[in-house]
Formats: structure tokens, sequence, C-alpha cells
């Protein structure tokens, strides 16, 4: 190589290694922590604080939120950092900060690593170490376990690493009373079981998109028929775990008869999927729904028949 | 005064923002601001709340 080329590639690589002013607005970095997904982790972490027989002063249960909120954000930036090779070839996050342009890759990874060890250094200050324990392996369980490790790898992605979106009611529980019990372990397993036909229903849409990322999502590798079949088995499974709180005595009989139903509607939704067509998406707008009613009813029924909880502990 | 600034950083080969460039920054400083400002509010009263009357006691 001449001296001249050499000169060449040099200036290239000073230019590139150039820092450029950020174009990142506020918007983008809001984005960055995927508020949609965060109302629903909020949502269901406060109905696990509330619900746990603990007692937590309104300070720092409105402390603790924020910290699980804040967590929440930490691991969808970072998810957004290390997916922004593939989020630049589907159209559903084509436009997120990053692929979009607005947001160095740099950016963020310090916002997302400054935020998690913020939210969980925090939390334990605030609420507990187990709750800030609990938070930190979520943070982790999403961004490596998840992101890193099983979305580009094996189509159970998603099966998998929806543990990471069933904790928050167990931090939350962790957040009021400093440990976990059965009750809390339901509350988890409720989301873990949503997630799958959650999901394969919006996969089912989205199956283009997630191929051209090589990204190797159940329809894409499965095919629609085992999906549905798959959707179905989750939503089976569902039925009687949606139910449990009430089985277990840890809810009253306006949780059990809401769950009852919004189970049924939830089964049949997923038996009358057969594609990607209108049924899948049903069942995708339908399964938010679902999950918002159950803890919703949770939350009103502890707080109408609060003793049902009470009376669990006590048994 | 400011286009003053940015013409010597200019000269200098410096980094020059444009306008939009500018107003973000601007947004960015005053989002950091507002979340330091509540952070600090949020801080104060988990500290009294969590060490309640014992807040002034200290061993002399």
């Amino acid at each position: 190589m001449s001296l001249m080329s050499q000169g060449v590639e040099l200036s290239a690589r000073a230019d590139s290694a150039r820092i450029e002013p950020s174009l990142a607005g506020v918007d983008d970095f809001v984005a960055l922590m995927k508020p949609r997904v965060m109302s629903l982790v909020v949502f269901t972490a406060l109905v696990g604080l509330l619900v746990a027989p603990g007692h937590l002063h309104p300070v720092l249960g409105f402390g603790a939120l924020i910290c699980i909120a804040v967590g929440a954000g930490a691991a969808g930036a970072l998810n957004m950092w290390y997916d922004a090779d593939i989020d630049a070839l589907m159209a559903r996050t084509a436009q997120r900060p990053i692929p979009a342009g607005r947001v160095s890759r740099g950016e963020a990874l310090g916002f997302g690593v400054t935020l998690a060890f913020g939210s969980v250094v925090v939390l334990g200050l605030v609420a507990n170490w187990v709750a800030a324990g609990l938070l930190a392996f979520t943070i982790f369980f999403y961004a490596v376990i998840y992101t890193m490790w099983l979305k580009r790898r094996t189509p159970q992605n998603i099966v998998i690493g929806g543990a990471a979106g069933a904790f928050p009611p167990m931090i939350g529980w962790a957040a009021a009373t400093g440990g976990t019990g059965l009750e809390a372990l339901f509350l988890f397993l409720i989301i873990f079981l949503w997630t799958p036909p959650h999901f394969w229903a919006l996969a089912l849409c989205r199956a283009g998109d997630y191929e051209r990322a090589g990204v190797p999502m159940l329809p894409v590798v499965a095919g629609t028929q085992e999906t549905v079949r798959q959707i179905r088995l989750y939503a089976i499974a569902l039925f009687p775990v949606g139910m449990a709180p009430w089985l277990i005595g840890a809810a009253g009989p306006l949780y059990g008869v809401t769950a009852a139903g919004a189970g049924a509607i939830m089964l049949g939704l997923a038996w009358r999927v057969r594609g990607s067509g209108r049924e899948a998406k049903a069942l995708f707008g339908y399964s938010i729904l679902y999950l918002f009613v159950l803890f919703a009813v949770l939350l009103v029924d502890h707080v109408l028949f609060g003793p049902w909880m009470a009376g669990a502990q006590a048994g | 005064m400011d286009k003053k600034r940015d013409g010597e950083q200019s000269d200098r080969g410096g980094v020059v923002l444009t306008e939009e460039q500018k107003r973000r920054r601007r947004a960015r400083s005053i989002a950091i601001a507002l979340v330091l400002g509540a952070l600090v509010l949020l801080f104060y009263a988990i500290t009294i709340v969590r060490l309640g009357p014992n807040v002034l006691t200290r061993p002399l």
C-alpha cells in the first residue's frame, strides 16, 4: 500500500470517526423507551404492588413504579440499540429513531445503560433489594437473553423471552412485600402464557417483515398452520391460569367470572384464526384488552373485596 | 453574538450547528433540566418518608 493510499484511508477513518452533532429530539429518546410497552409494564406492576399483602407508603410506591417504568424503558433502548440493523429492514420498525438516523447507536446504548443502572439502584433504595434484583434480572433477560441470544436463533424466542414482560407484576409485588409468593407467580404465568398467542397473532400478519429481516418467527419457520395450532394450545393453557387467582382464593368471584368470560372469548378468537387475515388482527387487538381487563378487574376486586387476599394469606 | 461565534468556530474548522440542531439541543437541555428537577423533588420526598421523624435525629 502506497503512502498516498494510506493517507487517504486514514483521512477517511478520521472523517467517519468525527462526532456529528446529535439530531435527536426529546421525542426520539421517549420513543427509545417503547412507551406503549412501558404503559403495560407500569399498569401490571401497579396491580402487583397494590394487590400484594404488604404495605408501601404511596410516595415510595410511586417512586418504585417510576423505577420499574424507567427500567422497562432501559430494556427497550438496549433492544433498539442491538436490533437497529434488522429494525431498518422491517416496515413496522424502520421509522424507529436509530434506523431513521435521528439517534446514533452510541447514544441509545449510553441512554439504555444509564437508565438501567439508575433504575435498579434507586429501586433498591426506595423499596428493597429483592425488587431491585428482579428488575435487574428482567432488564438483563430482555436485553441479553431475548434480544441478543434468542430472537435471531429460535422460533421459541418470544415464548422464553416473554418472561421479561411477565416479571413486572412480580417486581411490584416484591416492592410491597420484600419477596414473592404463589399469587405473584400466577400473575407472572398469566402474562407468560398470554405472550405467545399475542405475538404470534401479530407475527402472522407481519411474516414478510420478519422473513426479510431473517428473524425466525414461528410463522416464517414453521408456517401458518403450525402457528395457528400453537396459538390455540397457549390459549387453552391460558384459560385456567387466568382464573387461577380466583381458584386459589386470592381473588373474589367478580374476578373469577370476568376471567372465565374473557378467557372464553380469547379461546373463541384463537379458534377463528386461519391465517394472516382479519381474525389474526382481531385476536391481537383483543389480547391487549384481555390482559388489561384481567388486571384491572383483579385490582377492582381487591379494592371491593380486599379480604379475599387477606383470607388467602391467612389460609 | 451567536452568529459571530459560529463564524469564528467555522473559521477554526469547529462544529457549526444548524438551526434545527440548535432547536433540538435546546429541547433536550430543557427536558434534562425538568427531569433533574423532578428527581430532586422525588428524592426529597422519599428521604422524608423513609427517615420520617428521625430525619433530624443525629448522634452528637
